[in-house]
């Protein structure tokens, strides 16, 4: 392994700063590889990691501060000339051409050709399938890129870079919707990276992905640099406090509440093809969390439960009264909200206010004669802004203007503000940062406190065996482990989520 | 119509399997089922009668497709930006007047130089096309309403009342339109070299390919360092310097022009296209396949015609058969949509 770092920086950007509008996305940018590292870049969401990592893929341009590549000074006005650097970026949206081949979708723009400016194209399938053996994936290159998982999305991503002779590496979040397996697989084959020379810039949340991967750390607190050391010298905490600026001690706060009766009850859910009798009940006071690999289908059990998609048998009652199938109004009626999974797309309306994001599932209260009157969502919503602790601008700011963490409160208003009896969360701390993530954990756990019944989906472990007072584990569509707080470790709840628990057993 | 034929193809390329095959058989499918619907239209009229593939009906038939389908290589090359160019019927329009009054002016000008006369003015306009919707990022679909509505307010302003009649023509240059070489018009003749240019074209170069990444995810497109504007740019350019070359082969056809020449094409180039299986959104298609739409539409309104069928009721047919695209459209994806992501499993497993 060449983990000693070579003399040279490949890469420099140095004071780098970056403004849109009023806000200072970026104050003092500072990053410095050297080539076969794999360098963790960390912090807050909204510590400006993104705008830097657009500067390098010339998206942006920093309104000062320098840029030396191997010594020498660059300047990038687009996503070309970053390309011709040599710096390739995996963003953490993978950006594919879903109509395009795969093969199309790797050489876009720099295409083999043969004699007349023609596309080779057997020159390009050739030179794909090539690249696929060497990455140790098995993917048709001629198959289209749509329908492609997202791990097998970020791959075709990887193989675009090896085209380009990339020498440094770009990936910005690439784990947050991987499988652990998959995690696995890249980890693999970025150190292969790393090892034939090429930088590797790694953007993650994940502090044990970090520490696992990367030689050196970057962390960014309010747009600025704070300090890069070797990963020898730091620990998690060192590293959170360097986050976040402060110490955080307790994570995973959830506080131990009375537990009621049964509010929400599920019994034999079948969706066919997706989950299989799938029974728990959910008490009042209660946080249940439903562990299991991505496509277990834990948050498909969520979406029927709450009625987007039909169940194919089975039932789900709240208070003892049964909810109707297929019938998210009816759900939301019994006093159940969902805060789903994809809050870009699903949680939140982008372009709309903050106010009325927050007072949209409860324009029934708000309304006055089928009319909203003048200012009734602000007084509405700037009750619970203040309850949640929102950093905002204005209210009526469009909700893009968040940051990922604030939205995601902005989508737990929108369903406190019902006043739930039931509340499911989908991986409420996605891309969230360190900071915002223990927020919304004590909201949880204030909720729980309450008497909310709670049903949380995770797919981070310290999560669920923190806030969760019991752990349902999916499996294929199948409940294959149910454990009680205290009574299982992570390697327990891993193997019910890979299914060997159950041949253990048998 | 042709339905069964289709979902067969589709089931044989589902058994199939292969991700590949799957995804050739989509592309192929379109254009076979086309095929398909052409045959049984022409099928059913000869029974009907006989005189339907007599050579004048089927003449006036090939040259009428000839100029949507040439329309339809640059409306189909827009359309796969996921951008729409409302303004060809008035290019065509004003260009054919162009080339009208030229000849009426100067009835000895060398014949090839009024194509260049219409190809300037099409250039000219598609570049207002382009540099409008790139430059002032208005959505092309307002934009080119614009043009449409502003290049028709100007050929009708130049013309006045006046119409260039067939006597100012030369015969060299009608004779383009009405001659035939085995009883197919010179016309088609021009249609199927330039879309056979247009469809290898679109396969074999970049810039062309950029045109599809760019329909298929504008964003992407950015990130992965396309010259989006330049290709949108040069995009309408193209449909706009096509149209300029139609409306003089337009001419050629009808031997008149005043100030409505070409109204309303643009709607009959795009039903076209999007019959001939390009993507309304961007990203898909193929120029043959619009091409191929161009003629089956302009078969069935022929056919409709020696049919005895109201000619009110083949605008009706021609929209429905739209509707009927697009829903087979939408069906075709939610059926392969599965199969390809079971394609996916199946890869990562390995």
């Amino acid at each position: 392994m060449s983990g000693a770092a070579a003399t040279e920086p490949l890469l420099v950007l140095e004071h780098a700063t970056k403004s849109f509008g009023a806000v200072h996305a970026l104050e003092d940018g500072f990053i410095e590889l050297y080539p076969g590292e794999v360098h963790g870049l960390v912090g807050e969401n909204g510590a400006g990691k993104s705008t830097l990592v657009k500067i390098l893929a010339g998206v942006h341009r920093p309104d000062t501060g320098r840029l030396l590549i191997d010594g020498t000074e660059a300047i990038f006005d687009n996503a070309k000339q970053s390309q011709h650097a040599g710096i390739a970026i995996i963003f953490q949206e993978p950006t594919l051409f879903p109509d395009l081949s795969v093969a199309e979708n790797i050489f876009i723009g720099s295409q083999p050709l043969k004699a007349g400016h023609r596309i080779d194209h057997r020159k390009m399938r050739r030179d794909t399938a090539e690249l696929f053996d060497r990455l140790g994936v098995r993917m048709d290159p001629d198959r289209p890129a749509r329908g492609l998982s997202i791990a097998d999305q970020q791959l075709v991503e990887i193989a675009k870079a090896l085209t380009a002779d990339a020498r440094v590496i770009v990936m910005d979040e690439p784990t947050a919707a991987l499988t652990i397996s998959e995690v696995a697989r890249l980890f693999g084959i970025t150190r292969t990276l790393r090892d034939h020379g090429a930088a590797v810039l790694f953007v993650s949340h994940r502090l044990e992905e970090i520490f696992d991967l990367c030689q050196r750390v970057t962390v960014m607190r309010d747009g600025r640099h704070v300090l890069t050391k070797p990963i020898e010298e730091l620990t998690t905490a060192s590293i959170i406090r360097a986050m976040v600026g402060r110490d955080m001690d307790a994570l995973f706060p959830k506080e131990n509440a009375e537990r009621g009766g049964p509010v929400l009850r599920v019994e034999r859910l079948t969706r066919e093809g997706v989950f299989t009798d799938v029974s728990f009940d959910v008490h009042a006071g209660e946080i249940v969390a439903l562990a299991g690999l991505v496509g277990a289908g834990r948050s498909e059990v969520a979406r029927a439960i709450f009625g987007i998609d039909k169940a194919d048998a089975g039932a789900v009652s709240v208070h003892g009264r049964r909810l109707r199938n297929g019938s998210p109004t009816g759900a939301m009626r019994a006093g159940v909200g969902l805060v789903p999974e994809d809050r870009r797309q699903q949680g939140l309306i982008m372009d709309l206010s903050i106010q009325g994001n927050i007072a949209l599932a409860s324009l029934g209260r708000v309304q006055k004669a089928g009319l909203i009157p003048f200012g009734a969502e602000r007084r509405f919503a700037s009750d619970w802004v203040t309850r949640l602790q929102l950093k905002y601008g204005k209210l009526t700011n469009p909700a893009w203007t968040l940051s990922g963490g604030n939205q995601q409160k902005v989508v737990l208003a929108k369903w406190l503000a019902r006043r739930p009896t039931v509340l499911i969360v989908d991986e409420p701390t996605r891309g969230i940062d360190v900071g915002t993530k223990a927020e919304v954990h004590r909201l949880l756990s204030d909720l729980a406190g309450q008497g909310v019944a709670v049903l949380m989906i995770s797919s981070e472990l310290p999560e669920v065996l923190g806030m969760a007072d019991r752990i349902i584990v999916l499996f294929e569509g199948r409940i294959t482990g149910e454990f009680a707080r205290g009574q299982v470790d992570e390697d327990g709840i891993m193997r019910a989520a890979t299914g060997t628990l159950e041949e253990q057993a048998a | 119509m042709s339905a069964r034929a289709e979902t067969a193809t589709v089931g044989a390329a589902r058994g199939a399997g292969r991700s590949r095959q799957l995804a050739e058989a989509i592309f192929r499918f379109r254009e076979l089922g086309i095929v398909l619907a052409l045959g049984l239209v022409v099928g059913v009229t000869t029974i009907h009668n006989s005189n339907f593939l007599s050579s004048t009906s089927i003449q006036q038939l090939l040259s009428g497709a000839a100029i949507i389908a040439m329309l339809a290589i640059g409306e189909t090359i827009v359309i796969i930006t996921r951008n729409v160019d409302l303004s060809i019927g008035s290019i065509l329009g004003i260009s054919a007047y162009a080339v009208g009054v030229t000849f009426e002016n100067h009835p000895h000008i060398w014949i090839p130089f009024v194509f260049l006369i219409g190809l300037a003015i099409g250039v000219a306009c598609g570049i207002v096309n382009g540099a409008i919707t790139t430059i002032a990022r208005v959505p092309s679909l307002v934009v080119t309403l614009g043009t449409l509505y502003v290049i028709r307010g100007i050929d009708a302003r130049w013309a006045g009342g006046h119409q260039v009649g067939a006597a100012s023509l030369p015969n060299s240059f009608t004779n383009i339109g009405y001659g035939t070489f085995l009883g197919i018009p010179y016309l088609g003749y021009a249609a199927i070299v330039a879309v056979a240019i247009a469809t290898y074209a679109m396969r074999t170069f970049r810039t062309s390919r950029d045109f599809y990444a760019i329909g298929s995810n504008p964003d992407a497109a950015r990130l992965a360092g396309i010259p989006v504007d330049r290709r949108l740019f040069l995009a309408f350019v193209l449909s706009g310097g096509i149209a300029g070359v139609a409306g003089a082969f337009w001419l050629s056809l009808y031997g008149s022009v005043d100030a409505i020449a070409g109204q309303g094409y643009e709607f009959q180039v795009i039903a076209a296209v999007v019959v001939g299986g390009v993507a309304i959104f961007g990203g898909s298609g193929t120029v043959l396949g619009a091409a191929l739409g161009a003629l089956l539409l302009n078969t069935i309104d022929s056919a409709l015609v020696v049919l005895n069928v109201s000619s009110s009721w083949s605008s009706a047919i021609a929209g429905a058969l739209l509707l009927g695209a697009i829903a087979l459209d939408r069906l075709v994806s939610v059926r392969i949509a599965p199969a390809l992501r079971t394609g996916t499993r199946r890869s990562t497993r390995g």
